[in-house]
Order: structure tokens, then sequence, then C-alpha cells
């Protein structure tokens, strides 16, 4: 008796796996790349200075990969300065409606060598190749000095960022690259876009989200601040008061 | 070690933050003075944006005036009627100033404003404190005390609401406290400063009030207007960083108790003098920030009001 249950359990299991293994390689032929991060939540805690995800994968063989990371879009300023009686004065503006916050791509190749210019621009490769709609009408040789403008000054911050050659493969089959978020890095929901080149055609894709949020108490800090502003202004001065109070006290006794 | 200032949003190190407290709180035991005008100007070259570091230093100043008032309540060196008038004029500058403050922010031009503020208020008393402190030493040296004289009746005297403030011994109008209270609020608000360094001349000259209830009397009205500037600021901008307050605030504490222990046995003219070059030298480094060409003249600025 329980040896014929048993029978029928390996049976059962055998059965299961094999539907398994045949939908994972049916899963395979129709996605040539698969790819995930070593995490999915980034934690800004009070100890944040920056940090690194690994994003490792495999293709199907040949091609190469380019890996796209977005932040989440928001209305972004960027401001010029003119020299106004002497001195340096922000005197124009262009805000863009809605610019990723952070913005990284990494590919096994310069990009240039392995997707056409209408490829980039339809997948936003690169950072030439987004698509910053100004709030208000500029003039078209005013707007690109302020693109290039801005795109510099996410640079420099580290917030735009591009890695040719980024990507390693390890055979031909495996690859990795390492997706570095500096420490003030915005917090939201981020996307992170994996696309298989060959000759010049994107033939697969993979896009992963990956969550960058404040944790712990700088998080609780933050979110109290901008909830309850007036009650976290109380606060502020509550413990400003027993601060200088503590240290009236201490002065008194030296 | 490196924190992250949640409201700032960046990483800063601890030892450099307790050692900024430090070093500002032992100049302000030492003189007597806030440190505001100090930490402020320090905060922003270590790259704390100025809106939250101006908001931030209010809600420190807050604390350095509390433990400083109690010292001269004790003594019964504060006049109450004075400080609510001047407080009163105080608390509607500083909503005045948290006001322009966003505007400005939402404009592009607070960064600016703060800069040249700093350039003006540093500038004027960092060389009124060189001539002054140059006088005394030279007086020292040919011995022989100048005398001021005591009261003096102008114009400012005629103005109406006139009001006694029994513990100053003034009988004045109460129109030129609460302008001069008014007028602080909102150098507190935008600079992040108690105001201590325009009140206390203003009080003595302005108001003609004796010397001994001036500074315990301009503490007592610090403490509120900045309370009243930190509240505005988180109500209305969310920039004060409490985090980065209590930091500065332990360093500046601790440095205080050294400064005033040091206060009775240095030279104070030459210290004073010293104080004076110092303050000059943040203005001029703010000037030439201002008038060098930045390495990008493009920069990023905070969508419309934050």
């Amino acid at each position: 008796m329980i040896r014929g249950f048993l029978h029928r359990a390996v049976l059962a299991g055998f059965v299961l796996a094999g539907v398994l293994v045949a939908s994972m390689m049916q899963q395979a032929r129709a996605q040539q790349v698969v790819a995930d991060l070593s995490r999915h939540l980034v934690a800004i805690t009070t100890g944040f200075i920056g940090t690194e995800v690994l994003l490792f994968g495999a293709t199907d063989g040949d091609g190469d990969v380019v890996v796209i990371v977005r932040g989440p879009d928001r209305r972004e300023v960027v401001r010029r300065k003119d020299r106004i009686a002497g001195i340096w004065v922000n005197a124009g503006q262009v805000s863009f409606n809605a610019a990723p916050a952070f913005y990284a791509v990494a590919t096994s190749r310069p990009v240039t060598e392995i997707v056409p210019q209408r490829l980039l621009a339809r997948h936003r490769i690169g950072t030439d190749n987004l698509d910053l709609r100004p709030g208000a009408a500029v003039d078209a040789k005013l707007l690109a000095e302020y693109r290039a403008g801005f795109i510099r000054n996410k640079v420099r911050k580290g917030l735009y960022m591009e890695k040719p050659g980024g990507v390693t493969f390890l055979g031909n089959r495996l690859f990795r690259t390492n997706l570095y978020f500096p420490a003030n890095v915005p917090t939201g929901t981020y996307t992170v876009e994996v696309l298989q080149v060959r000759q010049g055609r994107v033939v697969s894709a993979q896009t992963t989200p990956l969550l960058i949020s404040k944790i712990g108490l700088g998080a609780e800090v933050y979110r109290f601040a901008h909830r309850y502003s007036a009650f976290y202004g109380i606060i502020a001065i509550l413990i400003a008061l027993a601060a200088g109070w503590t240290a009236g006290a201490v002065f008194r006794k030296a | 070690m490196q924190i992250y200032l949640p409201i700032a949003e960046i990483s800063l190190n601890v030892f450099l933050l307790l050692g900024m407290g430090g070093a500002v709180g032992f100049l302000s035991g030492l003189f007597g003075v806030g440190g505001g005008f100090l930490m402020t100007p320090l905060l922003i070259f270590t790259g704390v944006p100025p809106a939250v570091a101006v908001a931030t230093e209010a809600n420190q100043v807050v604390a350095a005036s509390v433990s400083g008032v109690l010292a001269h309540w004790r003594r019964g060196n504060v006049d109450f009627k004075m400080g609510a008038v001047l407080l009163v004029g105080g608390v509607g500058g500083s909503a005045f100033g948290v006001w322009l403050y966003s505007i400005l922010r939402g404009l592009g031009q607070l960064d600016l404003v703060i800069a040249l503020s700093y350039v003006i208020f540093l500038g004027i008393i960092g060389s009124l404190m060189l001539v002054e402190s140059g006088r005394a030493i030279l007086r020292k040296r040919n011995s022989g005390a100048g005398a001021r004289k005591l009261h003096q009746h102008t114009w400012l005297h005629g103005l109406p609401f006139k009001m006694r403030f029994r513990k100053s011994k003034l009988y004045i109008s109460a129109l030129l406290p609460l302008l001069i209270g008014f007028l602080v609020g909102i150098l507190s608000a935008i600079m992040g400063v108690g105001g201590g360094f325009m009140l206390v001349p203003a009080m003595i000259y302005l108001l003609g009030m004796p010397t001994i209830t001036v500074v315990g009397t301009s503490l007592f009205q610090i403490i509120f207007v900045t309370a009243t500037v930190t509240f505005l600021q988180a109500a209305h901008n969310q920039t004060v960083d409490v985090m980065l307050a209590l930091i500065l605030l332990t360093g500046s504490v601790i440095g205080a108790q050294f400064g005033s222990r040091f206060a009775g046995r240095l030279p104070g003219e030459q210290l004073r003098g010293l104080l004076a070059l110092m303050v000059l030298a943040v203005a001029i480094k703010i000037i030439f920030d201002l008038v060098t060409q930045p390495a990008d003249l493009f920069s990023l600025g905070t969508a419309g009001g934050g």
C-alpha cells in the first residue's frame, strides 16, 4: 500500500519535472537573453555612501549586450549663469518635463559599433538620445546648449553615465556588469533593460525592476519632514530647546 | 565615518561636522557671538545645499541661544518687555523672510541672495570689528580711556507710541524696537543667523539700552525668532535637517565650553582682531566665488518651489 503510493509519487514527480524542463526550454527559445540583479532593493540607510549592484545574465550565443538603467522621470531645471555687474548670476533657465532622474548605459562594445543610429534613438540608448522635452518653447540652438549643460551636470554628479565596454562576457554566453549608484542617487522605481543586439538588430530584450528607497532612521526623518512638516518643525525646536537647556545646566556646574 | 543626512541628501564625515561645530562653538564661547554667521558659510563650503544650511543653522542657533540666555536670566539681565516688543517685530520679519526665501528659491536666485547678504554683512561687521580692535589696542598703548556720551536725544525720540522699559531705564517709541526686530527677523530667515551681530549694536546705539541688559535681551529674542524661522522653514520649505543640527550642536556645545574657559586668559583685543580677520576672510572667499567664472555656466536647479 505504502510502496504503491511512493511509486505513484515518484512517477508524478518525474512527470512534473519533465513538464518544467520542457517549459523552461520553450521559454529559453523565446527569450534568448536572461538577466537578473544581485538585489532588487537598494536601501539608503544612515551610513549610505553609494553602492554597486551586480547585473548578470546569459545570452544564447553571439551578439552584444546593452544594459540601460533608468530612474523615475521627473521635472528637472537647468540654469545658466551670466556675468552681470561683475558677478556670475543665474540668468536663464530651461525645464525638462520628464527627464530620468538617473540614467546609465553599459555595453559590451562601443555602442556605435553595435547599434545603428536609428535604433539608438528608438531605444533611447546613450545620453544623446534621451527624450528631453522643454517645458516651454525654446530656440533650437539655445535648447541644445541647455541640454548639453544639463547632461554634463548630471554626469558630474554621477547620475548619468555611459560605460562602453562595461558589460563583460565570460566565455561567449555569460555576461555581467556592475551598476554603480552614488550617495546622492534619487529614490524611486528604476527599470533595468537588457537588450541583446545581433547584426544591428535587437533580437531579444528583458526588463527588470529595481527599487531604490530610503530605509531606517534617515528615511523616517525625511518622510516625517515632508508629511507632517509643521509637526516636524515643532519637534526640531523642542530638540534644540532641550539640548540648549542641558548645555546650560552643564555650563553652570562647570 | 560618513553619515547620510536625510534632508540635505548628501553623505558627510561625522567628525568633520563635529569639528566644525566645535571650532565655531569655541569661537562663540570665546567672543560671546552666536556663530551662525560663520557656520552657515562653512556648511555651504562643504557642499550642504545653501537652502538646507540656512534653515538648519537657524535650528542650531535656537539651542545655542537657550544655553546662553539661562546664565543671563539668573543674573537678572534680561529685559523681557523690550524682548517681547523686539520679538513681535522679529516674528513678523521672519515670516516675511521665509516667504521671500521660497520665492527666491523658485526663481533660482536664493543662493545668490544668501551669498550677497553674507558678503555685505560679513564685510561690514568684519571691517568694523577690525577698526574697533585696532583702536582699542592703540588706546591701551596710549593709555587714557575715551568716554562715550551716555544719552543723546535725537529725532528717534520724537516718534509716537512711547513705551516705558523699566529694566533698561528707557522711555522710547515702540516703533523703533519693532522695526529693528523686523529687519533682524528677515536676516535670520535668509541668512540662518541669530542676528545678534546686528541686534546688539542696534540696541546699544539706536535704542540706547544699557550694555548689561543688551546681551541677555538679544539672546532672549533670538531664541524665539530662530524658533519661528525653524518652524516656518520646516513647514513651508522642508529644509531643516534635524540630524545635521544635532551633530553641529554636539560639537558646538563642547567647543563653547572650552571657549568660555579660555576667554578670560587670552588677550581680548588681539583675539577680536583675529576674529575680524576670519570674518573678512570668509567674506572674501564668497566674493571670490561670485566673481570668478564658474567651471560650468550651467547648473541644476530645484523645480519650482522644491
